[in-house]
């Protein structure tokens, strides 16, 4: 194990004790004490959404949410994973809706029980405003209820959460998706690259990669064109 | 220009965009600008009676907090909110006497709203935008009227929620002047009837369709015995449960003549000359523009 000098703090996961060091984010700290991950842990980089954990603090009323791998143990901290959230997920089909309140009512009825108490945007660990986004897609503003969860990666902590049960991450993607077709419109970048895979302007570079050793993959990875625009 | 926050609801943005374009359009004419703030969510829709509930006043509450925002960022003149939907006014007005006068309540509100940017502190004002005409004045508003709307009769329907309860409506609850007042100012006849104030049937229009087609049946019957050509509202729901409802009433009721209902500010853009976007008469049930022909008040 790396030498750690950071001071050990105190940490309860699902009601054990464990002294780990105080610099680790949650999903180490667990790690650092004996558990491994199974499910609830997928990127380790903030992005994904899997490593949803709610937690209070010794001698506070409130419980708090956080991603396992961002966010850093405290001393007193009680913890517990929620690696999935049980959700109702409509299917439908694009084409055949029209970006408005009806058709966010429709598939995510519950909508019209929020009572804009907050409680999910308080949750929301990349400190999106969501009940803002679950209003705007009651009043039919796709838009705004799109541009609004655009960072949401759907971690379920805000559907835990919400006393209405509505499951706003959801309904954000329903709002995206809708934004996306009826009201931004199809990007000509994705539709010219879409012309070029089908072309097969990308095959010999796809077969190559799938035939190159880890130190070649590491190499191209490493690499890389980074385009930040 | 005065600038005067403005609260619109959900309605308004979706079924009733007939009611939010004319009132722009009216508003700006008579020189006040109308300024929706960024953020806003449901009023809370129905004013809960119950005085351990305090969650359905958050709603509310949260919204009167983006109006006072809104005048700390020096966007507005005032402390007024000028509301239309006659829900949200009954919502938004009774919450904040709730939060202005029960220590109790504010404290489990303020509770329940931690963590957030600012607290609200209880001083906006709610108003509906006929209590913003009424104050600037009946004589100001025939000033902007370019083609008054002589030989129009109009019954004008109040309801329950501007009226209701003492001490929330924005006119004596008994007898209401104050449509008469506006109708009179924009040239045309007010007809009193005896269900101005009946209620609409609100939200059993969900469920028991045949029940609020009796009650618009009653209403639309009686204002039009006494005269009317049209009846005006300020209340989406009413509009509704009097308007498109009235293919259902003529299944039940065979004598009856269908008649249009329409926004007070649709009658007031059409007065004051603002054009067929301002009056946005194509989003009535049923079509008001025949008789509006008829009367020689619209081309055709």
């Amino acid at each position: 194990m790396m030498e750690n000098n950071a001071e050990y703090v105190t940490i309860y996961v699902m009601g054990k004790k464990h002294e780990v060091p105080g610099d680790l984010t949650i999903m180490k700290a667990m790690e650092y004490a004996g558990h491994q991950f199974t499910r609830g842990a997928g990127c380790r980089g903030g992005f994904c959404g899997a490593c949803a954990t709610i937690y209070r603090k010794k001698g506070s009323y409130k419980l708090e949410g956080a991603l396992a791998c961002q966010k850093i143990v405290e001393d007193g901290m009680y913890i517990a994973q929620i690696p999935f959230s049980p959700a109702e997920k409509t299917t439908y089909d694009l084409d055949e809706l029209r970006p408005d309140a009806n058709t966010m009512l429709e598939y995510y009825p519950e909508l019209s029980r929020c009572l804009a108490c907050n409680t999910c945007t308080k949750a929301c660990p990349q400190d999106i405003m969501v009940m803002d986004y679950v209003q705007a897609s009651l009043r039919g503003d796709i838009e705004q209820a799109a541009k609004l969860s655009f960072d949401c990666i759907s971690c379920g902590l805000c559907a835990v959460r919400c006393p209405a049960e509505i499951v706003p991450y959801n309904v954000g993607q329903l709002a995206r998706r809708l934004y996306a077709k009826y009201i931004d419109g199809p990007s000509q970048h994705v539709l010219d690259r879409v012309e070029e895979v089908e072309e097969g302007k990308y095959d010999e570079g796809i077969t190559r990669m799938m035939k190159a050793s880890k130190e070649e993959l590491s190499e191209l990875y490493n690499n890389r064109e980074i385009d930040l625009k | 220009m005065t600038r005067l926050a403005y609260y619109p609801g959900c309605t308004l943005k979706t079924k009733a965009k007939n009611f939010e374009d004319s009132t722009l359009a009216t508003a700006e004419k008579l020189g006040i600008e109308l300024v929706e703030p960024e953020r806003w969510n449901c009023c809370g829709t129905v004013h809960s009676l119950s005085t351990d509930d305090v969650m359905h006043h958050l709603a509310p509450v949260r919204n009167l907090l983006r109006m006072e925002e809104l005048r700390d960022a020096g966007e507005v003149d005032s402390r007024q909110v000028v509301t239309l939907c006659a829900m949200c006014y009954n919502t938004l007005k009774r919450s904040n006497t709730v939060f202005n006068t029960d220590s109790d309540r504010r404290k489990k509100i303020r509770d329940n709203m931690y963590k957030e940017e600012k607290e609200y502190s209880g001083n906006v004002e709610v108003v509906h935008y006929l209590e913003t005409l009424r104050e600037m004045g009946w004589d100001k508003v025939k000033e902007a009227v370019v083609k008054p709307l002589t030989g129009l009769k109009v019954a004008p329907y109040y309801g329950c929620l501007l009226l209701r309860p003492r001490g929330t409506g924005i006119d004596d609850t008994d007898n209401p002047t104050i449509m008469e007042d506006l109708l009179e100012a924009l040239g045309a006849e007010a007809v009193g009837f005896a269900y101005s104030q009946k209620c609409c049937g609100s939200y059993n229009t969900v469920h028991m369709k045949d029940v609020v087609a009796d009650l618009a049946y009653k209403i639309l019957n009686n204002a039009e015995e006494e005269g009317a050509e049209m009846l005006i509202t300020a209340c989406p729901l009413c509009e509704y449960n009097l308007g498109p409802i009235q293919s259902e009433v003529e299944k039940k009721h065979p004598v009856f003549d269908s008649i249009p209902v329409v926004y007070f500010t649709q009658l007031m853009a059409l007065a004051f000359g603002l054009g067929e976007e301002a009056t946005a008469f194509t989003g009535n049930t049923p079509d008001p523009r025949p008789l509006l022909r008829d009367k020689g008040l619209l081309e055709e």
